[in-house]
Formats: C-alpha cells, sequence, structure tokens
C-alpha cells in the first residue's frame, strides 16, 4: 500500500525544533523525522515516550546472573565436586568474576538484539528512505497526507516555520 | 540541556557544516586506494606472512619452537597477550568512560579507537590459544557436555575467569562498535553510485533511516553499553592481573596489580591511539576533527596514567622492602639490578620519566615529539609486562633452578606478526569504514561556535527563540568572534 507524505526539508537543528512544536500546535500529526545526528530533546518534542529499553536490558542481566551463578554452582557444587586447593565445592567469592561477566554479556547482548528486532533494523538489500539527504546533512520532517489533503495549507505552514523546501514522496508502507 | 561556555574552543576547527563533516569522512571511503594506503598494506601484509609462517612452525613443531624452559615456562606469549589486552582498553575509555563523563571531545576519535579496541584484542587472543600448543582442543576451556563423565572447567581460575572476560569484552566492545557505525554505514549508503557499494553499504546499515524513534533508542542503547562497558574495562585487566596477583610467585603475589595494570592498560592504549591518530589525520587529511587539542588531552590522560603506573612501581618496591619476606625483597632488587637491569631501566626510563614531559605546554602540543613519545611508552609497557613475567619466574625460591630466557626467531616472528596483524585490519578499516563517527561529530558541530545550540526543550520559556530565516542556517561558515 502506498502512502503519501509531506516532507518539509530543514537546514538546522534549532529552526527544527522549533518548527515540530508549532506544527504540532498547529494539529498537524508528525509521521517521524529523519535527522543526520540524534537532535537532543527532539523524542520529547515529539511526544516520543521514554524507550524501555533498559528495562529490558537490566531482566537480561539478572538472566545472565542467575544463568552464570546456576552453572558454577550446579557444575563444581553438585555435578563433580572437586577439592580444588582445599577451598570448598561452592566458593562463591572465586564465582564473582565469571558471573559477572556473563551478566554483563547477557545485557550488552539482550539489549542490542532486541533493539535491533523492534526498530526492524536487519541486513537489506534496497532501503527505501524518504530523502538521502537526511543521511547527509538535511532534517526532514514527513506528514501523512489523507486522500483529500491540502497540501498548500500545510507548505505553507512549514515555510512559515522556516522549512528550506516542502516536497510530496509516496513510499509503499512497510 | 546543558550550560555551554561561549569561552569553549570549538572542537571541529574551521567552520564545518555538516555536509562538510560528511564528505571530508567519506572522501577516502569513496575514493580509489591510493599509492601510500597499497605500499602501507603492503608492509602489513608482509608481516602477516611473517605471522603465518610463526604460527605454522609453532603447530607443526610445537611449544619447542619457542625460546621457553622449564623455569621460564610464560615468557614473549603472556608479554604480548597483556600488552595487546592493554592497549585495546583506551578504545573502550574512549567510547563509554569518556561518554559517561560527557567529553565531547571523544566523539571524533572514538570509532578508530574502538577498532584499535576490536583488532588489539584479536591479536591478544592468538597468544594464549597458540600456547596451548593444540589450539583445534580450544573449546575445552568452554564449560561444555563432554565424554570425561562430565569433567567441569575450574571456575575457580584465573586462567579460565579470562576465557570469560576477553570472549565477553570482545563481543561487547564489537558490537557496541557496530552499532555506532550502523548511522554512518547509511550516510554511506545514500551517496554511494556504484551499484556494489550501494548494496554492500545498504547490507552493512541495516536499513538505518535516522528517524527520531531509532535515534532515541540508539542513544539510550548507548548509553546503557558504555555504562555497562566501564565496569567491564575494569574488570578486564583487573582479571588479567590475577593470572599473576593470585599465584605465589615473588613479585606476582601483590594486591596492587589491579589497578596497577588497569592504569597500565589505559597508558599504553593512549599512546596507541596517539600513534595511529596522527598517522591518520594527515593522511586523511582530518586535521579539523582530530585537532591538537585532542592530541593534547589525550597526552594529559597519558600522562597521568603513567604517573600512576610510576607510584605502583615505587611502591611495589616500598611493600618488598616493608613486608620483610625475603624472596619477594630478591625479586625487586634482582628487577633492577639483576641480569635484567637493562629492562628494568628501560621500562623506567619510558614509562616514568618521558610522559613527564607532557607537563610542557610546548611538548603537548608538538606533533613531532608526541608521536616519539607514543611510541617511546609503547616500548616501555612492553618491557613493563617482560620484567614483571620473565625476572619474577627466572629466580623464585630455588636458586637450582634459577635460568635465563632468550626468545627464539619465532617468539620474535609471532610479535612482529601480530603487528602486522593488528595493522592489516586496521588499513583495511581505514580504507573501507568511516575513521570519523559522522553522525556524532555532527551533533557536536556547533559546540562552542556561536554559543551552541540554543532550544531547551518544550515549555521551558527561558530560551531565547533561536529562529534564523531561512536562509542563514546556523551551520553555514561562522565568524567565531562573534559573541552577541
Amino acid at each position: 500500500m502506498t502512502k503519501r507524505y509531506a516532507l518539509g526539508i530543514f537546514e538546522d537543528e534549532d529552526v527544527l525544533m522549533h518548527a515540530i512544536e508549532n506544527v504540532r500546535a498547529a494539529g498537524v500529526k508528525i509521521y517521524d523525522v529523519f535527522s543526520p545526528y540524534p537532535v537532543h530533546g527532539i523524542d520529547d518534542a515529539l511526544g516520543i515516550e521514554r524507550s524501555r529499553l533498559p528495562i529490558a536490558a537490566f531482566f537480561y542481566g539478572m538472566c545472565g546472573l542467575s544463568f552464570a551463578l546456576w552453572m558454577q554452582i550446579y557444575m563444581l557444587g553438585f555435578d563433580w565436586p572437586m577439592i580444588i586447593g582445599g577451598k570448598p565445592h561452592i566458593g562463591l567469592p572465586a564465582f564473582i568474576p565469571v558471573s559477572f561477566e556473563l551478566t554483563v554479556l547477557f545485557c550488552c547482548h539482550g539489549m542490542v538484539i532486541t533493539f535491533y528486532t523492534i526498530s526492524g533494523l536487519y541486513p537489506r538489500l534496497k532501503v527505501p528512505v524518504m530523502d538521502v539527504r537526511s543521511t547527509d546533512d538535511k532534517f526532514v520532517m514527513a506528514i501523512e497526507l489523507k486522500e483529500d489533503a491540502d497540501l498548500g495549507n500545510l507548505t505553507q505552514l512549514l515555510r512559515a516555520n522556516g522549512a528550506s523546501e516542502v516536497n510530496e514522496k509516496e513510499m509503499t508502507k512497510e | 540541556m546543558q550550560h555551554v561556555s561561549p569561552v569553549r574552543i570549538p572542537l571541529v576547527t574551521s567552520g564545518k557544516t555538516y555536509h562538510d563533516v560528511t564528505e571530508d569522512v567519506c572522501r577516502q571511503v569513496e575514493a580509489k586506494p591510493n599509492i601510500r594506503w597499497m605500499a602501507a598494506l603492503s608492509v602489513a601484509l608482509f608481516f602477516l606472512g611473517v605471522f603465518l609462517y610463526s604460527v605454522y612452525r609453532t603447530l607443526w613443531y610445537g611449544i619447542g619452537e619457542w625460546g621457553l624452559n622449564k623455569t621460564v615456562d610464560w615468557a614473549w606469549d603472556i608479554t604480548n597477550f597483556v600488552w595487546w589486552v592493554g592497549i585495546g582498553h583506551a578504545g573502550t575509555l574512549i567510547s563509554a568512560v569518556l561518554l559517561l563523563f560527557r567529553q565531547k571531545w571523544r566523539t571524533s576519535i572514538n570509532r578508530a579507537a574502538e577498532a584499535m579496541t576490536i583488532f588489539a584484542v584479536i591479536c591478544a587472543a592468538m597468544f594464549p590459544v597458540l600456547h596451548m600448543g593444540r589450539p583445534w582442543l580450544a573449546f575445552w576451556v568452554l564449560p561444555l557436555q563432554n565424554t570425561f563423565g562430565s569433567l567441569w572447567v575450574n571456575f575457580n581460575s584465573p586462567l579460565l575467569w579470562d576465557v570469560f572476560a576477553i570472549s565477553t569484552y570482545f563481543s561487547v566492545s564489537l558490537v557496541f562498535w557496530y552499532t555506532g557505525l550502523v548511522p554512518d554505514f547509511a550516510t554511506i549508503r545514500d551517496r554511494a553510485k556504484g551499484p556494489i557499494a550501494r548494496r554492500a553499504y545498504a547490507l552493512l546499515s541495516f536499513g538505518w533511516k535516522g528517524g527520531a524513534k531509532h535515534w532515541s533508542r540508539y542513544e539510550t542503547v548507548s548509553l546503557i553499553l558504555a555504562g555497562v562497558s566501564t565496569p567491564l574495562v575494569l574488570s578486564v585487566h583487573t582479571i588479567v592481573s590475577m593470572d599473576f596477583a593470585t599465584s605465589v610467585v615473588p613479585g606476582w603475589h601483590t594486591t596492587i596489580f589491579p589497578p596497577y595494570f588497569v592504569a597500565g592498560a589505559i597508558f599504553s592504549g593512549f599512546a596507541m591511539v596517539l600513534t595511529l591518530m596522527l598517522i591518520t589525520r594527515v593522511v586523511f587529511k582530518l586535521e579539523d576533527y582530530i585537532t591538537l587539542e585532542h592530541i593534547a588531552l589525550m597526552n594529559k590522560i597519558m600522562m597521568i596514567t603513567g604517573s600512576i603506573v610510576g607510584v605502583a612501581y615505587i611502591t611495589e618496591f616500598f611493600i618488598a622492602w616493608y613486608s620483610q619476606v625475603e624472596f619477594e625483597q630478591y625479586a625487586f632488587i634482582n628487577r633492577a639490578t639483576g641480569p635484567y637491569w637493562w629492562a628494568y631501566w628501560s621500562m623506567m626510563t619510558c614509562n616514568v620519566i618521558s610522559p613527564q614531559l607532557v607537563w610542557i605546554r610546548r611538548v603537548r602540543y608538538s606533533i613531532p615529539m608526541t608521536f616519539v613519545l607514543s611510541i617511546i611508552v609503547n616500548i616501555g609497557m612492553w618491557f613493563e609486562r617482560f620484567v614483571i613475567i620473565v625476572t619474577s619466574l627466572h629466580r623464585d625460591y630455588l636458586p637450582s633452578s634459577w635460568a635465563m630466557f632468550s626468545p627464539s626467531i619465532i617468539d620474535i616472528g609471532i610479535y612482529v606478526g601480530t603487528l602486522g596483524l593488528f595493522f592489516t585490519l586496521f588499513l583495511l578499516f581505514a580504507k573501507f569504514f568511516p575513521v570519523i563517527n559522522m553522525a556524532e561529530v555532527k551533533s557536536i558541530l556547533k559546540y562552542g561556535v556561536d554559543n551552541g545550540p540554543t532550544y531547551g526543550g518544550p515549555n521551558t520559556g527561558a530560551q531565547q527563540s533561536a529562529y534564523r530565516p531561512t536562509g542563514a542556517p546556523a551551520s553555514a561558515p561562522v565568524n567565531y568572534n562573534k559573541h552577541d
């Protein structure tokens, strides 16, 4: 299904931020803003909720910690107990390094895999982008156009808020 | 929103625009390989050949090809291992610790430094694996189900901790580095002209488009990876030092080892970053991004960690005397005055005295001096590990077992060979990957220029509107003297 978008091209971060505020105040729903670098405060301005990835990361870390402790206690304490240097079978202080490393390992990889999955990022040959300049030096505000949308008014609104160009683009929605 | 002082020096000089950053960084990725790069790669490949030949000799004829003997059964292999791992640590320090401390100057060096981390850890991993003698059984270090009953690995052993630490460190550094590369691959993809380049970078870029939600998550992921990598990098060299500290060999059995090794790692790592950056900035014409300020700042970190290492050397001597343990005392006297005195005093000169030159401003800002210093420090840190390992082993409790160590040609071949491996990987990285994190550099481009960004988030009310008419974007060349 193809959708039409109005693309407001901005040259500057500050102009863009004020434009977002004004466009949203005018009651226009912004589909997304594509920028060459992470613009600070843009998630608040667009009303994007804070990512829950830190919670996921904590959860993965705890999984790693539990797994590491279980593995070491089970293997050396129960499955094949051996006396090593006259020390107890379950010597918890000696288990700290491996437990820490596995906590970090599970936390990082779990979080990164989750990030790529929920963001729909995976290797692919063709990437449909709104405007190729958005990965170079332009900030692109995309607004989804309804069937009978009035592009004229929208263009005027974006121009008045500092957009250097306003284009229209048809995209196949994923 | 943080306050940016009007007296800050811009991090990127010459008033670059966003597009200039893209052009300057993508230039060498898109250009045909030049003759200097080809020449450098040939030299690196030659040494990679030396590495492969030495590895072949080691595997075919066995560990007897090395200069080890019954007394000194750990020498160049573990020296090189610790040296390479240490070098790797600067990359994580720059990308993680300096991110947490909000040191924005790190943005133009973190990509290359992280690449250096990954390549250095690859080189480091070669040594313990080769020293196993039968590397095809390397999977025995993992707690896997096996046919010997269920005989598991020994979780009380620091060498096993090393396995977990190094593999975690390597894989976490790799995903941290790659996640940072994704937006830059997208930039190259969107500029690519040829069909092969476009497809290759499209695959590498994972379909990145730079939407606001993605950037928001990207920043969260970076921050958490940095937060977790910081204790990780400290733990890795702590565990490496425990390979020695948990033994009972005089000169190794000390509690000072973990902080001392971590400081030494950062010290040698920054020296290597400086060596690489000084070459890269000239070859790829990136002087506006890796400025003299960057070099001075890295010099300062090198000087501070070098001083910590110096204090550690003196503390070791003091504690050997203070402990009243005869063997400890002898180990340290033997280091300074025994048959390996030349290694000890090379270490002292290179690591303790030479970095103190950085107190002089002219040295700190001088490119030739910095380059020479960085090489000296790397030599010194290699000697430090050699001194700790060989002089402690060659004369310990039993004088009848005292022996000397000298490396064989294969020892030297493997060491020089890993340098070839490292530079081969680094040169390939420098040609095909963006050596500077474009996205992050663009985000600090206005830092110290034109008083930085003025937008303070919605509804703050306190900030002046930074609205400019469209004809004059703030990223256009700016007059630095303007403080209106």
